[in-house]
């Protein structure tokens, strides 16, 4: 799993019947250290999570399925919990 | 499988149900020779490792296994403690 910053919402009214009721978050993969890592991607949230808050995201499909509740979708990324604190002992 | 040091831990409270009581841990995938090796990662713990040990780790869906049957939402997955390796 990878941290991540919620940087935005992504509305896609034309989409895979798998993606209907689903909320897309574009999501930033951040350094231990909070800095913004290689290219924002999309998740599927089943949390509940908002603009700028800290993200646990899991980057498999079946995971990622998982978290959607739904079998065989097409997705490979999913916020799966919002993160509280991190605390790194190196 | 891949060895890594585990540099920490994560506090989640609001979270996919079926993760519930499941450890998180922050890992850092080290090289045969012990040296940093790739970017850190977030991973469930299956062996009940702890800051500071080094282990062994899954990545995919199969990391969550050791919890089947519960779908558990997991990318990789702590696996095994590792109490030493050695090169020739």
């Amino acid at each position: 799993m990878q941290i991540a910053r919620v940087v935005g919402t992504v509305v896609a009214t034309h989409k895979h019947r798998k993606f209907e009721g689903a909320k897309l978050l574009l999501v930033q993969p951040l350094t231990l250290d909070d800095q913004p890592k290689g290219i924002a991607l999309l998740a599927i949230d089943s949390v509940g999570a908002g603009i700028g808050e800290k993200v646990l995201v899991v980057i498999e499909g079946k995971a990622a399925g998982d978290a959607l509740g739904r079998k065989a979708a097409a997705v490979d990324a999913a916020i799966i919990g919002i993160v509280d604190a991190v605390e790194v002992d190196a | 499988m891949q060895l890594a040091k585990v540099i920490g831990d994560v506090v989640v409270t609001r979270k996919d149900d079926n993760l519930t009581g499941i450890k998180l841990l922050v890992l850092q995938p080290i090289a045969a020779d012990g040296s940093n090796a790739g970017r850190t990662l977030v991973a469930v713990d299956a062996a009940g490792a702890g800051v500071g040990e080094t282990v062994f780790f899954v990545r995919g869906k199969e990391a969550s296994f050791p919890f089947y049957p519960v779908e558990v939402p997991a990318d990789a997955g702590v696996v095994g403690i590792v109490d030493r390796w050695d090169l020739d």
